[in-house]
């Protein structure tokens, strides 16, 4: 295939990873735009065995790792449970930004003494930005897959360690640029590498959507660097695009949660690590039945749902519909509270709510029902905690203060379906849970909204 | 090509980049991200042409990895996406009621 011929083939494919974003942003263009960008990728993928200048020596080997890419990726992709989708987003960031480290790498191994410095430095650069995504995408994973601690994790000294292996990481990156050496890459990477999990490490919680966010605009930024390496402007505006708008996707997350991006990143090495649950202390909390719930949703002329992340781990969308529609029937007005980081990344219960068929009039954002709280008679919180926690308003300096809540303990009453008396995901005690006018139903969520729902009908 | 042409590109994206995304609702924050993700995996082409000129072992293994990482980015992060977005079809309607029933199933 000719130069020209393949560079308007490749301004095509780019002009479908424009027309995917596009379309990713608006609800009813969203999946038209996945399945644009998919085809893009596709095209694109066919089209480099054509291009100019290949040798198609090694094309075995490359078949066969996209065979064996597909055969993980897919069924991965397919399989994987609702819940635990934003790791799993999480882990194909990394993987992404690792492919980019490694090219890049391959690509500093052929650097001649030709080479420019330009070129080193963009190759050095996505190296560095490449490792670190994979490593911080890897954590991440863990957080979320609850492998390891979900808190933040800071150890005395942690800000000096993290300065020193950034500056340790650049000092590497400037040895490079002069030795063009093997060894001085290889520290490189392994510092870059260290650098990705320690920056990771201290974010908590709530949090970490945002710090995915943030990594999957890193891997666009190396990708657009290693399109300036490899001469391929394809890369550069795929690269590109994904870098801007990761990184106004991660402000307008952060802006969801009422952070500051700097507090995100920054705000656990000023904090102190959290003083421990005072030890002793048994505070009493109200428990109650299905008996009793059923009776005082009954019986409420409003009622608020307020889901989270336990309503996705216990798979409760289809019941907590069904017992929604059976209160809109006995003349309840029913709607959902949704606040918008509720779960384990924004938007997450909207997608979990609409598999269940939920009415949309029915979903309220957070600043449309917070004024309705103190003319709802029940607010029945599925699941969620730090969405509802009093203390991201009350207790400057813990994890979630200043992130906006929903304001349940406006409502003359309030149900807590919980499994335990764990705290949620931020790792924080919830005040709101000993207040005279909360109950507790104990349990999974799907077993007692099933309970909720048969003792309803016996009503 | 010259640098200041590749520059211009660079830059120019940029833009669009900030454009197309900068109204989107909380709701689509996840599979915007999920699909500006998979997009990223278009360093596939990247990692074809580096393994496709590998000059010994090394670089050919190097690169045939970078391959797989990018492949499972790309195809699994467009399929992800896909599922997430699969949820936001057809809303208003109550028949496909059974059709979601039937896929729990499973």
């Amino acid at each position: 295939m000719n130069e020209n011929l393949y560079g308007v083939l490749t301004l095509f494919v780019s002009v479908c990873f424009i027309l995917a974003l596009k379309g990713l942003s608006s609800p009813k263009s969203a999946r038209r735009g996945n399945l644009i960008g998919a085809a893009g990728a596709f095209i694109a993928t066919d089209l480099v065995f054509f291009s100019p200048g290949m040798t198609h020596q090694h094309k075995w080997w490359i078949l066969g790792a996209i065979f064996f890419g597909v055969i993980v990726g897919v069924p991965a992709a397919r399989k994987i449970q609702m819940t635990q989708m934003p790791q799993l987003v999480a882990l194909f960031n990394g993987v992404g930004g690792g492919a980019a480290a490694l090219v890049a790498i391959v690509e500093y191994l052929k650097l001649g003494a030709g080479a420019s410095t330009a070129e080193v430095i963009a190759t050095v650069f996505t190296v560095i930005v490449g490792c670190v995504s994979f490593s911080g995408s890897v954590v991440t994973f863990l957080k979320l897959q609850e492998i390891m601690t979900t808190r933040p994790v800071v150890f005395p000294g942690g800000r000096f360690v993290i300065a020193a292996t950034l500056a340790g990481t650049l000092g590497c990156a400037e040895w490079v640029i002069h030795s063009l050496g093997n060894t001085s890459l290889t520290v490189m990477a392994v510092l870059a590498l260290l650098f990705g999990v320690l920056f990771v490490l201290p974010v908590g919680g709530a949090d970490v959507p945002i710090v995915i966010s943030l990594l999957n605009a890193f891997t666009g930024l190396t990708v657009a660097a290693s399109g300036y390496v490899l001469q391929s402007t394809l890369l550069i505006v795929a690269g590109t695009l994904v870098g801007a708008s990761g990184t106004i996707l991660t402000r307008l997350m952060a802006a969801a949660m009422g952070r500051s991006l700097f507090g995100t990143l920054f705000g656990a090495f000023t904090a102190k690590p959290q003083a421990a649950v005072e030890g002793g202390e048994v505070r009493s909390v109200k428990s109650s039945s299905p008996d009793d719930v059923a009776i005082l949703l009954n019986y409420a002329q409003r009622v608020v749902i307020v889901p989270g992340f336990g309503l996705a781990v216990a798979q409760a969308q289809h019941t907590v519909r069904e017992l929604a529609d059976l209160l809109t029937s006995k003349g309840v007005d029913v709607a959902y509270g949704i606040h918008p980081v509720a779960g384990r990344m924004p938007g997450h219960m909207n997608v979990l709510l609409a598999e269940a068929n939920v009415p949309y009039e029915q979903l309220v954002e957070m600043d449309e029902v917070n004024p309705t709280f103190p003319q709802t008679d029940v607010v029945l919180v599925v699941g969620a905690n730090d969405v509802v926690n009093p203390a991201a308003k009350t207790t400057p300096g813990c994890p979630i203060y200043g992130m906006p809540i929903l304001d349940v303990a406006d409502a003359g009453n309030v149900i807590f379906l919980k499994r335990s008396m764990r705290p949620g995901f931020a790792g924080i005690e919830n005040e709101l849970l000993y207040d005279p006018k909360t109950s507790l139903l104990f349990g999974d969520a799907k077993d007692s909204l099933t309970k909720v729902v048969s003792a309803l009908k016996a009503l | 090509m010259s640098n200041l042409a590749l520059l211009s590109i660079f830059v120019l994206s940029i833009f669009i980049g900030f454009e197309v995304v900068s109204k989107v609702s909380t709701t689509l924050h996840t599979p915007l991200m999920s699909g500006a993700n998979a997009i990223h995996g278009i360093i596939l082409v990247g990692a074809i042409t580096v393994t496709d000129h590998a000059s010994n072992n090394i670089q050919l293994g190097l690169g045939t990895a970078a391959v797989v990482l990018a492949t499972v980015n790309m195809v699994g992060g467009f399929v992800v996406t896909d599922r997430m977005l699969e949820m936001f079809k057809g809303k208003p309607r109550v028949k496909k009621d059974a059709e979601v029933a039937g896929g729990e199933s499973k």
